[in-house]
C-alpha cells in the first residue's frame, strides 16, 4: 500500500508541474502588461525598466519561471497588490475557510445524498424511489445561488433565524467551531450541499440497483443471511464508488464555490478569487488557482488510494 | 429435531405452478410439477434450456422475487410447509435445511469479502457460534472439499481463486450448516472438462458422506447417468418423464424424451453427452396450448395431443410419463405407480 502510494505520488508530479507552468504563464498570456497595474498610467520609462528588472520581467521567461518556481516551493507567492500582505497567507486562510465550508457541504451532501439513494435503490420503483429522485433531480437541476437567496429571504429576511452572510460575528474573517460562527455556516453549507446530494443520490441508486441484481445477493439469501445481512454486504459493495463521488464532490466545491461564497459573502477562496478578478490583482489570483489547482490535483490522488485501499479488486499494480 | 415417518418424503411439491408477472404479460415458467425426493437421494431435473428447472430449485428455497412471481400449489420440506414459513424460520430453512449451489459460483460470491469470511458468517448466523468457531468450521470444510493450503485460501477474495476452486468453495459454503438437501444447479457446466470430473466425484462422494439428498440440474446425460438414482424430464415447465435413471434413459417414454436421447443410438452415454437438439423451438411460456406442450414439435402427435395436458401414464415398471400414447394406467403394471 506504501509503495502504491508512492509511486502515484510520483505519477501526480507532472501534472503538478504542469499546473505551476499554466499558473505562471497566467499572468504572461492575461492582456496588457502585468505592470500596467501597478504603475501610474505617466510613469518614465526609466521608471518602468527599473520596475521591470525589479519584479525580473527582463529576464527569459524559463528563467523567469525557475525563480518563480523557486520562491513557490519556499512558500512564496509574492504580495497581493491591493492589500499589500503577503498572497500565501490571504489564500490559505481563505482556502481553509472554505475548505471548512465545503466539507460541511459535502457531509451534509453525502448524508442525506446516501440516505436517499440507498431508498430509491432498495425500493426501485415505488413511490419512495420517485419521490426520493425527484429531490436529487432538484438537487442538481435548481441553480444554487438562486437556492441560497431564497433560503436568505425565508431564514434571514422573513424569520431572522439565521444570519445571512459572512463567516462570524462583527465581520470575523476566520470561521471557528463555536456555537455563534455555527449559525453563520448553516445557510451557505445546506445551500451548497443540495449538489452533492444530488449526484450522491443518483450514484448510489444506480450502484445499489447494480448491486441488488447481481447473483451473489441471491447466494446471501440461500445460505440464510437476514436482509439487514445483505444490506450490509450491499453497503461494503457500494461504499468505493460511493466514496470516490463523494471525494470528487468535495472537490469540486472548493473549486466551483464562487457564486455561493459571494452570494453569502463568505471569505473563502472563491469570494477571494472574485475580489482578484475585480480588482486585477494577478498575484493574489495567480496564488489564488495555484493553491487551488494542486488541492485538486492532491484530491484526486487521495480519492485513488482510498479507493484502491477499499476495493480488493483492483490491483495494487 | 424430529425424523420424519420413513415413508413421507423429506422433499415434496405437489401442483407446483411459478408465474412472473409484472412483465408485458405473465410468464408461466413452472406449470404444475410433482416432485418428491427421499433423503438420501439422487435426482437428475434435464431439459432443455428454458424449461423451467432453476425456477423448480428457486421456488422450493422461496428465492424468487416475491412481488414477481406467484408461486401456487404446495411445497414441503423436511415436514414444513415452505410457503407458511415466517422470515426468521425461513432464513434459518435456507442452508441449514437447504442449500443451494450455483452454476457460476464466480458470481455467486461476493466479490469484496474474503472467501473464508463468506462461509464463516454463514456458519456464524445459524449456529451462533464466534467468528473465530466459524472460521475453524470454514478451514475444516475447506480441507474436506480438498483446496490446497487451505489456510491461506480461507483469506482470498474470489478473484483470486480459479473457477474449480471457487466451486470447491461454494460446495464448503453449502454444506457449512449440514443441510439435509442440496439443490444443485448446474454446477459443473461453467468448468473445463477435467475439473467437471473432479466436482462430480467430490460432490458424489459427499452426498454419500453425509447422506444429502440432492435435486441435479444438469444438460449432460452422461453426468445425470452416474449421479442420480432417479431422472426428471422437463418441458416448458412440467415434468415429462420420471423415473429410475436406467429405465427412463433405456426405454424412454416421451417423445421429448426420446428426442433428447436421439443423439445415442446404443444408449450409452458417457460424461460430457450433451442433449441433442430437436427441431422447432420451446413454447411461448406467456401462452401455452391447452394440451401437451410438446405436441406442436412432435413428430406422432395426434389431434387428441391438444384436448388437455396428458396425466403421467405409466411407462415401465419404475417410471411414468406425460404421453397419451402411453396405455392408460388401469391397463399397466401396478408396481409402475409406485415409481418417482
Ligand atoms: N425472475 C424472472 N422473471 C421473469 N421470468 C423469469 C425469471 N426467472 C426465469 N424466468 C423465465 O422462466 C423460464 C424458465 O427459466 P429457468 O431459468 O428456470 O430455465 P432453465 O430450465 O433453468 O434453463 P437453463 O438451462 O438455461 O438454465 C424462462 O423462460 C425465463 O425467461
Ligand atoms: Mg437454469
Amino acid at each position: 500500500m506504501l509503495a502504491f502510494t508512492l509511486r502515484r505520488l510520483i505519477y501526480v508530479t507532472p501534472v503538478a508541474i504542469g499546473v505551476t507552468v499554466v499558473c505562471f504563464l497566467l499572468v504572461h498570456i492575461t492582456p496588457g502588461d502585468p505592470l500596467t497595474a501597478i504603475l501610474p498610467a505617466d510613469a518614465t520609462l526609466e521608471l518602468q525598466e527599473q520596475m521591470k528588472a525589479a519584479y525580473g520581467f527582463d529576464k527569459p521567461l524559463p528563467v523567469q519561471y525557475g525563480l518563480w518556481f523557486w520562491k513557490v516551493l519556499h512558500g512564496d507567492l509574492g504580495h497581493s497588490i491591493a492589500t499589500g500582505r503577503p498572497v500565501a497567507t490571504e489564500v490559505l486562510r481563505a482556502v481553509k475557510n472554505t475548505l471548512i465550508l465545503a466539507t460541511v457541504a459535502t457531509l451534509i451532501g453525502f448524508t442525506f445524498g446516501t440516505l436517499f439513494g440507498f431508498v430509491a435503490g432498495y425500493f426501485r420503483d415505488s413511490w419512495l424511489d420517485k419521490l426520493a429522485s425527484f429531490v436529487s433531480v432538484l438537487g442538481v437541476s435548481v441553480p444554487h445561488y438562486w437556492l441560497g437567496m431564497v433560503l436568505v429571504i425565508i431564514f434571514s429576511a422573513q424569520l431572522g433565524w439565521l444570519p445571512p452572510t459572512g463567516a462570524g460575528p462583527d465581520g470575523s474573517g476566520d470561521w471557528r467551531p463555536d456555537a455563534a460562527h455555527l449559525r453563520y455556516i448553516i445557510l451557505p453549507a445546506v445551500t451548497m450541499s443540495v449538489i452533492p446530494m444530488g449526484v450522491i443520490a443518483r450514484t448510489v441508486r444506480a450502484l445499489v440497483g447494480d448491486i441488488l441484481s447481481q447473483d451473489f445477493v441471491e447466494a446471501l439469501r440461500a445460505k440464510g443471511m437476514s436482509e439487514f445481512g445483505v444490506f450490509r454486504h450491499v453497503v461494503t459493495n457500494a461504499a468505493p464508488t460511493a466514496l470516490a463521488v463523494m471525494g470528487l464532490q468535495l472537490g469540486y466545491l472548493l473549486g466551483g464555490s464562487i457564486l455561493i461564497e459571494t452570494v453569502f459573502s463568505w471569505p473563502g477562496s472563491g469570494f477571494l478569487l472574485n475580489a482578484a478578478i475585480f480588482q486585477r490583482d494577478l498575484p493574489l489570483l495567480q496564488g489564488t488557482i495555484l493553491i487551488l489547482a494542486m488541492f485538486f490535483v492532491m484530491l484526486n490522488l487521495a480519492v485513488d488510494v482510498l479507493q484502491t485501499a477499499l476495493d480488493p479488486r483492483i490491483k495494487r499494480g | 429435531m424430529s425424523t420424519p415417518p420413513p415413508a413421507a418424503p423429506l422433499v415434496r411439491a405437489r401442483n407446483l405452478t411459478v408465474d412472473f408477472v409484472g412483465g408485458a404479460r405473465p410468464v408461466r415458467a413452472v406449470a404444475g410439477v410433482d416432485l418428491s425426493l427421499a433423503a438420501g437421494e439422487v435426482v437428475a431435473l434435464l431439459g432443455e434450456s428454458g424449461s423451467g428447472k432453476s425456477v423448480t430449485l428457486r421456488a422450493l428455497m422461496r428465492l424468487l422475487p416475491e412481488k414477481r412471481a406467484r408461486i401456487g400449489g404446495s411445497i414441503t420440506v423436511d415436514g414444513r410447509d415452505v410457503a407458511a414459513l415466517g422470515r426468521r424460520e425461513l432464513a434459518r430453512f435456507r442452508g441449514g435445511t437447504v442449500a443451494m449451489i450455483f452454476q457460476e459460483p464466480g458470481l455467486a460470491f461476493d466479490p469484496v469479502y474474503r472467501v473464508g469470511d463468506q462461509i464463516a458468517e454463514a456458519v456464524v448466523r445459524h449456529e451462533r457460534v464466534s467468528r473465530k468457531a466459524g472460521r475453524a468450521r470454514a478451514l475444516e470444510l475447506f480441507e474436506r472439499v480438498r483446496i490446497p493450503s487451505a489456510e491461506t485460501r480461507l483469506d482470498n477474495y474470489p478473484h483470486e481463486m480459479s473457477g474449480g476452486m471457487r466451486q470447491r468453495a461454494m460446495i464448503a459454503l453449502a454444506l457449512a450448516c449440514r443441510p439435509k438437501v442440496l439443490l444443485a444447479d448446474e454446477p459443473t457446466t461453467a468448468l473445463d472438462a477435467t475439473v467437471q470430473i473432479q466436482i462430480l466425484l467430490l460432490l458424489r462422494e459427499l452426498q454419500r458422506e453425509f447422506g444429502l439428498a440432492v435435486i441435479f440440474v444438469t444438460h449432460d446425460i452422461g453426468v445425470a447417468t452416474e449421479v442420480a438414482d432417479r431422472i426428471a424430464v422437463m418441458y416448458a415447465g412440467r415434468i415429462v418423464e420420471r423415473g429410475d435413471c436406467r429405465d427412463v434413459i433405456r426405454a424412454a417414454a416421451h417423445p421429448y424424451t426420446r428426442g433428447l436421447l436421439a443423439s445415442r443410438a446404443d444408449h450409452v452415454f458417457t460424461r460430457g453427452t450433451r442433449l441433442a437438439t430437436i427441431p422447432g423451438a420451446p413454447p411461448d411460456l406467456g401462452a401455452l396450448p391447452p394440451g401437451c406442450a410438446f405436441a406442436p414439435r412432435c413428430a406422432q402427435a395426434v389431434p387428441a395431443c391438444e384436448a388437455g395436458v396428458p396425466e403421467e401414464r405409466p411407462a415401465s415398471a419404475t417410471h411414468v410419463a406425460r404421453c397419451i400414447l402411453l396405455r392408460p394406467p388401469a391397463q399397466a403394471d401396478a408396481g409402475a405407480t409406485a415409481a418417482a
